[in-house]
Formats: C-alpha cells, sequence, structure tokens
C-alpha cells in the first residue's frame, strides 16, 4: 500500500478568483506499482490534480563518487546498477565513453555482440514498461505476458555470462565472452515466437476499449516540450519527434541494418506505450539481420590493457537505450581512475515531465502518466 | 555536420564566438568567460541548438568547470559549452530560461557542488535530503561514513 | 419450529454456503486466472490445490488482529459484518428447487435486490472509522458505485418480473418460457456487466483496487476480518450467479427433478467463471468512467429492454 500522510490543507485562491481548499496528498515512496522509490506529492484541487512534484533520491547511492575511486574496469559493474533493468546498454555506453578516451577499436565480432545483447535488452526492458504499465491500470493477464518474454531473455543472458539482471559483460575493449553454442539458435527462435505473441498483446492490451479510455489523452505532451525538456525515446518518440540515435547519430555497426523507427503523433500515455510496442518489432529484426552478419573472430581487442590510463582529456559518448539517448561523460586525468564520470541519465531527464504531464488529470492518472514516462530509480537517483 | 562546416557556420553568425571555439578530440568546444555564458547560450540557441543534452561540473581544484552539451536535431550536430567558474565564488547564470531541460540538472549540480544559479526558480536538492550538510563531489567533501579502497589495483 | 429459530438457522446455513462457496470460489479463481495467464495455480495443498484456501484461511485465522489506535474500534469491528450480513441474507430468497426457496416472499425478486445493496453502509463504515482519509474517501466511492449500478440490475430484472407478472421468485421459475432468452439478451447483458460493478470486481474495483495509489476501504483490516470483506464479495458474486441463472435461465426448473438443480448450479458457476474471466483480461475503469457507463449507457439499454418486453407482453 502506499504510505499517506495528509500534510495539508491550503487554502488557495483558483484562476477564477474563487478561494478553494486544496488537498496535499503524499504517494510513495513505496509504491504497489513496480516503478520504483519515488515519492509524488499532490497538491488536489477536489479529484484534480494542480500540481504533482517528484521527490527523488530514494535510491541515490553516490555512484559516480564511487567511480572516482576505482579502475575504469571496477567502474563497469557499477554501471549494471545504475538502469538495473537494462544493464546492458549502461555497461555499452561507458564502454563507448571510455574507448573513445582511450582511442582504442574493438573487433567487429565485439561490437555486433554488442548490437545484439542491447537490442534484446531493449525487448526485455519494453515488456517490463508495459508489463507495468498494464498491471498500474490492473490488467493483471498483460503483465504476466510480458514477463513471461521477459523471463525467455534472461535465460538467454544467464547462458551467455551468467547472471540475470545485472551482467557486466560488456567491458572496455569488447564484450566479456563469447557466445555459447546454439545460443544464436535459441535466440533466434525466441525472435521468431516473439512477433506473435506481441501481437497478441497488441490486441488484448491496447485494442481494449476500458485500455483506450485510460491512457488516450492522458499526459500530451507537445513535441516543442519534448526537445525543450530534452525528453528522449520513447517519450519523446510519442510525441512526433522522429529522433533516434541508432538512425540520426548511427554510432557501432547499426548504419549496416534496415530498420524502421516507431513515432507516435498523439504525445499522450497510449502512443508512447505504442511507441514501446513496436520498438520491440524492429528489435526482433536488428537481431536477427546482425545474427546473419556476425562473423567468428576475437571479441576483445588484442592487446587492451586491463589498467587502462588514458589520455588526459574528457570524452561524451552516447547511445540509444530502452529509456532515451544515455551518455557517459568521462573525464580522466591519466591515471588508471577516472576523474569524474557523470552519467547522463535519460530517466532523469524525462522524470522532470511528470508536473507539466500530469497537471489537470485525475488522481487515477497519476500511475498512468508515471508509467509512461517508464522511470528506473537506480538511473534516475545513480 | 562536420566539426569543420560547425566551426564555419558559427564564425559566420557570431565571429565574437570564433575565437572561443576549438576542437578537442574530435569535439567542438566553446570556452567563454562565466558572465557570458547566457549570452553565448542564447546565441547558440538561436544558430539552431534546440536541445540540452547534458550539465553538469568538473572539480578541477581552483575552479569549477561547468560542461554543457548541446545538440542540434536540424544539423545534426553536437557542441560542447564550458566555463570556469571560481571556487571561492560558485555562481553562474542558469540557463532554465533557454531550456527547461536545465530545471532538475541545475539542481543536481548544485546538490552535488554546491553551483548557485541565478535565475532558478526552484534551487534546492534533488538527489539528497534537504537537510545534508556539504557537496559530495567536490574533490575535498569528507565524511567519516566514506570507506576508503585499498590502493593496491 | 418457530418463526426466530427458523430464522437463525437459515441464517447459519446461509453463513455456511457462503463460507463453502467461498473456499471453492477462490479455488476456482486461482486456477481460472492461472490457465488465462499461461501458468498452473495451485498445485501442492491437496488434490489439484483443492485444500490451498483452507489453509489460507487457517494462516489468516491465526494472524493478530491489529485495530489501528486512531480507529474508531467499535465500529471498526463491527464494519465487516455489516457488509457481510446483507449479502448472506439476500442469498436466501434465491430458489434452489423447484418449488422451495429458504425464504419464500412475495417480493422476492425486489429482496434480493435491495437487501444487499445494504453493503454499501457497512463500506462506508469500514472507511470511516478507519480514520484514514482516503479510506473514507474509497468507501464512499464504492458506496455510490454500489448505489449507481443497482439502477440498471434492477431495472434488467424488472423485464422479467414484467413478464412473469410476479415478484416472488418462485412464480417466475414457473411461470419460465425457453424464449425468455433471447427476449431478454440485452437486460442479460446489462444485469451481467452490473452484477460485477455491485461485487467490486473485474473492471470495477476502483474501491479495493485503489490501493494502487491510495488505500481502499478495507485496507487497515487483517487477518479474518480481512477475510469476511472478502467471504461478502464472492458471497454476493455467487448470489448473483444463482439469482441470474434463476431469473434468466429458469433456475432449477429448467428440467425435471435433480438434473435441473444440477444445471442451475452449472449456470451458475459459468456466470461467476465469466465473470473472473473478464476481471483477468480488462483494465480497471476510472471513477468517472464508471458512472458514466452505469448512468449513460446500461441504464438507457435497460430501459430499451423494459420497452421491448412491455411491446411484447399483449401478445403473450
Amino acid at each position: 500500500m502506499a504510505v499517506l500522510e495528509i500534510e495539508e490543507r491550503c487554502e488557495i485562491t483558483n484562476e477564477a478568483g474563487h478561494v478553494i481548499e486544496e488537498l496535499v496528498v503524499n504517494v510513495g515512496p513505496s509504491h504497489p506499482s513496480t516503478h520504483g522509490v519515488c515519492r509524488v506529492i499532490v497538491h488536489l484541487d477536489g479529484e484534480v490534480i494542480t500540481k504533482a512534484e517528484p521527490v527523488i533520491g530514494y535510491l541515490h547511492r553516490g555512484i559516480e563518487k564511487m567511480t572516482e575511486n576505482r579502475t575504469y574496469l571496477q567502474v563497469v559493474p557499477l554501471t549494471d546498477r545504475l538502469d538495473y533493468v537494462g544493464s546492458m546498454y549502461a555497461n555499452w555506453a561507458y564502454c563507448r565513453a571510455v574507448e573513445r578516451l582511450a582511442g582504442v577499436r574493438i573487433p567487429e565480432r565485439a561490437e555486433y555482440l554488442r548490437v545484439i545483447v542491447c537490442e534484446m535488452q531493449r525487448i526485455a526492458s519494453h515488456m517490463m514498461a508495459l508489463g507495468s504499465a498494464a498491471a498500474d491500470t490492473g490488467a493483471a493477464t498483460m503483465f504476466i505476458y510480458a514477463f513471461d518474454e521477459r523471463e525467455r531473455i534472461v535465460e538467454l543472458f544467464e547462458e551467455l555470462c551468467g547472471a540475470r539482471l545485472t551482467y557486466n559483460y560488456v567491458r572496455p575493449g569488447g564484450v566479456s565472452f563469447d557466445t555459447p553454442e546454439g545460443w544464436t539458435d535459441t535466440l533466434l527462435e525466441f525472435t521468431r515466437k516473439h512477433r506473435p505473441v506481441l501481437d497478441q498483446m497488441d490486441k488484448l492490451f491496447f485494442g481494449n476499449v476500458i485500455t483506450r479510455g485510460r491512457m488516450k489523452g492522458i499526459g500530451v505532451l507537445s513535441a516543442e516540450d519534448a526537445v525543450g525538456w530534452g525528453a528522449s525515446g520513447p517519450v519523446a518518440r510519442g510525441s512526433g519527434v522522429n529522433w533516434d540515435l541508432r538512425k540520426h547519430d548511427p554510432y557501432s555497426v547499426y548504419p549496416l541494418f534496415d530498420f524502421d523507427v516507431p513515432t507516435g503523433s498523439n504525445g499522450d500515455a497510449y502512443d508512447r506505450a505504442r511507441v514501446r510496442l513496436f520498438e520491440c518489432y524492429e528489435s526482433c529484426r536488428i537481431i536477427e539481420q546482425a545474427v546473419a552478419q556476425m562473423t567468428p573472430g576475437r571479441v576483445k581487442a588484442e592487446g587492451f590493457p586491463r589498467l587502462l590510463a588514458p589520455r588526459p582529456g574528457d570524452a561524451y559518448d552516447h547511445i540509444e537505450s530502452a529509456r532515451g539517448s544515455l551518455g557517459v561523460y568521462i573525464v580522466s586525468d591519466g591515471s588508471p581512475r577516472p576523474y569524474r564520470v557523470k552519467f547522463r541519465s535519460p530517466a532523469f531527464c524525462n522524470l522532470a515531465l511528470l508536473p507539466l504531464l500530469s497537471e489537470g488529470h485525475l488522481l487515477s492518472d497519476l500511475v498512468v502518466v508515471l508509467g509512461s514516462l517508464d522511470p528506473v530509480f537506480g538511473e534516475v537517483d545513480r | 555536420m562536420k566539426i569543420q562546416q560547425l566551426r564555419e557556420h558559427l564564425c559566420e553568425t557570431y565571429p565574437e564566438l570564433c575565437p572561443l571555439f576549438s576542437i578537442e578530440f574530435g569535439d567542438g568546444v566553446l570556452l567563454v568567460e562565466c558572465d557570458q555564458l547566457y549570452k553565448a547560450a542564447s546565441d547558440l540557441k538561436a544558430l539552431g541548438f534546440d536541445r540540452l543534452g547534458m550539465l553538469t561540473a568538473v572539480d578541477r581544484g581552483e575552479t569549477f568547470e561547468m560542461v554543457y552539451r548541446l545538440t542540434s536535431r536540424s544539423m545534426s550536430a553536437a557542441i560542447f559549452l564550458k566555463c570556469h567558474v571560481p571556487r571561492e565564488a560558485p555562481r553562474t547564470q542558469s540557463l532554465v530560461a533557454l531550456w527547461p531541460a536545465a530545471l532538475w540538472q541545475e539542481r543536481e549540480t548544485y546538490d552535488m557542488f554546491g553551483i548557485e544559479f541565478e535565475g532558478h526558480p526552484d534551487l534546492r536538492r534533488i538527489l539528497l535530503p534537504e537537510d545534508w550538510v556539504g557537496f559530495p563531489l567536490r574533490k575535498d567533501y569528507s565524511d567519516d561514513r566514506i570507506v576508503r579502497r585499498p590502493d593496491y589495483i | 419450529m418457530s418463526g426466530f429459530l427458523w430464522g437463525v438457522v437459515l441464517g447459519l446455513a446461509g453463513c455456511v454456503v457462503i463460507a463453502i462457496g467461498t473456499l471453492l470460489g477462490v479455488w476456482w479463481e486461482r486456477k481460472v486466472s492461472a490457465r488465462i495467464q499461461m501458468r498452473l495455480g495451485p498445485q501442492t495443498l491437496g488434490p489439484f490445490g483443492l485444500l490451498q484456501t483452507a489453509a489460507d484461511m487457517l494462516k489468516l485465522l491465526l494472524k493478530e488482529d491489529v485495530t489501528p489506535r486512531q480507529a474508531d474500534a467499535r465500529l471498526f469491528r463491527v464494519a465487516p459484518f455489516v457488509v457481510f450480513a446483507p449479502v448472506a441474507v439476500g442469498l436466501m430468497v434465491v430458489p434452489f428447487a423447484a418449488g422451495w426457496a429458504p425464504l419464500d416472499t412475495s417480493v422476492g425478486m425486489l429482496f434480493f435486490l435491495a437487501v444487499p445493496g445494504l453493503s454499501a453502509i457497512g463500506m462506508v463504515v469500514a472507511g470511516w472509522s478507519s480514520r484514514n482519509t482516503y479510506a473514507t474517501l474509497g468507501g464512499l466511492r464504492g458506496a455510490a458505485q454500489m448505489v449507481s449500478y443497482e439502477l440498471p440490475r434492477t431495472l434488467s430484472v424488472l423485464a422479467v418480473v414484467l413478464l412473469a407478472g410476479s415478484m416472488r421468485p418462485l412464480d417466475v421459475i414457473a411461470e419460465w418460457r425457453w424464449w425468455w432468452i433471447p427476449l431478454n439478451a440485452i437486460g442479460l447483458l446489462v444485469y451481467f456487466i452490473s452484477s460485477i460493478a455491485e461485487v467490486n470486481r473485474g473492471p470495477f474495483d476502483l474501491p479495493e483496487a485503489e490501493s494502487e495509489l491510495v488505500a481502499g476501504y478495507f485496507a487497515d483490516y487483517t487477518g479474518i476480518r480481512w477475510a469476511i470483506f472478502m467471504l461478502s464479495e464472492y458471497g454476493a458474486a455467487l448470489a448473483a450467479g444463482l439469482f441470474g441463472a434463476a431469473v434468466f435461465f429458469g433456475g432449477p426448473g429448467i428440467l425435471p427433478g435433480p438434473l435441473g438443480i444440477a444445471l442451475f448450479v452449472a449456470i451458475a458457476i459459468g456466470f461467476v467463471t465469466l465473470m473472473m474471466w473478464v476481471k483477468w483480461t480488462f483494465p480497471r475503469m476510472r471513477p468517472d468512467q464508471l458512472m458514466n457507463t452505469a448512468w449513460k449507457v446500461l441504464t438507457p439499454m435497460a430501459l430499451v429492454q423494459i420497452v421491448i418486453v412491455g411491446a411484447v407482453i399483449p401478445w403473450l
């Protein structure tokens, strides 16, 4: 249950000049929904939200400070725990920044493997996002279906690197292990079976009249606001901002693949969730192309030092994660430990939109808006 | 847009910013004085940089180096905007009026470094509790609770 | 046996029926929802997991009975029973055999529709006595929902009453003809949807699943007191199923003898299963959408049903 206290009833004068009594309600930080620890202080005028202010920091662990005390390789497990629903791409963003700083090129097979695991991670993360969004509105069956799909992916990851949640797989210089025998066959079987399940989920959840009533027109974000507020990922693409780093600022081997970028048109919660669903189809396409194009070879750069001491200076690199553009800015002073690492977290920037999006809606819509922004608090709070 | 093209475009439109522009390891960097920050930022926004991607600070000892990364979808370009804020008086101008994305990120920088942003509507701690004393990401931050790892690698 | 004693016996029998019905109903719900969600459901305790609910009840009985300090103790303790009792009483007018109902009154249909509505008072009492603002609001909302959906439910049953010419359930069963089913199709649909709302299940479970955001009206209840709320919910669902089977499908009188009673119970179970299926497929409705559906969609449909029946009656 949500922890509730009534903090104050204050009398304010609303726009029409009437003095009304406003109820201030505290929602969270422990939530029944699976988004994590987020406290929202909601000012209500009757049933309508006048102001919803998120209070974050409940999961702040000081990861950026911790990186200053570790070597470049030792930071990789810390990045796992940032966005714990998407460890693979958090690892990858950091490794790209390190490799840019060190000026290292990694083998092609490693690039392909990184793309494959990142796209699998994207599907897993979107299944989590859609499942919890569905569970928030009460559709428990959709939640179970989504997590079943996520389970297939997590089992594949366990075969690959031994962990189910925090993988520590993408390392500076390449990836840590090559794929076991038969892994790519299981993976292709998964992508083959995943598409009909996505169709089923589309009909079950998005075709439902109650879902439409709950999610259409809720939390509408205009395209200008999306760009001005620094939103990225499905949150921005749901509003029609056609910007995907994989297509418009391509990195790694993405230019070699053929895929589309789904965008929404209305910018409401329904469109954002739908963008996430369609991105899963595209990820399946990318995975199949990558597996077909991948050639045997090394998975770690030759001669890459374990104790890396890169040139003094700074470097920034970013990738398109499931939540948006995840960037890592590293400042190095030439020693084996980074001087400063900054994680530009997409969930943090997207969550800043919550007051804007929930104003004027009912209290029941707050959970729907929060679910459509898809925050993961490991990343928001670091 | 390549870096050279960006430099030419910038020099044409804002010649006074031209000498401040440099290319470091493949990224375009504009290093300005602190009191020129807002002007330079609004010039860049007018140039086409419609998105503030990242805002952070680095503790360089005597100064805090403010790092802003701006991106432009129309030009497909990115640029770093940097300025050095003196440590004794860590104050700079807030860019919230230009990009609302700065709202939370400036709060976070204040929380971690203690840099005050003039013009920010709601400058208070965001990640740490309200009553926290000290600014953790500063290099001289000390706390009994920090466990220093052994120096062997 | 004197009337009072007979009443006590009936009351106890009703409680026992509801208790057993809930035991089986919870098990059935867990199995049905599991199969919908591609998993198995209770497996270990008893054959097919039948003893699972009994184990849960035992666990609940052993829990500490907590009354929050700020709650109004007497009202807090009484509220679950205020919610449960009307449901048990309402079940008594349902005819269980072709010529017999435990409580045979000439206004049986009205009795069944009106008396369980008293649970709404219990919901408000439960929410209010918890001294928790959102529990109170949850209780009020639940009561508003119950009261709103009583209208389409009553109207849909009214169509059958018009056809039968009597409010006595045994008369309705005696008068029932097979072609009442297609004639009352709209009414059956309205009755089904309103029953889900009356029972606080499925897409209409805002008062209790308000706990996605805030505490529902029975949030502060633990152990066996909470179980009594569950008993009343499943009891009401069972009663709605039995009553629907009796009124719209002719009850135990469809076929003669014990076959008729078996078919009657089967239809009721089918009704309840359909309610479960709906619950596990659809997300939850928002309160304003809920009220919209009651007043702007279901009530007009029920009125249309009455008009249809009214047009047909002169030809009977």
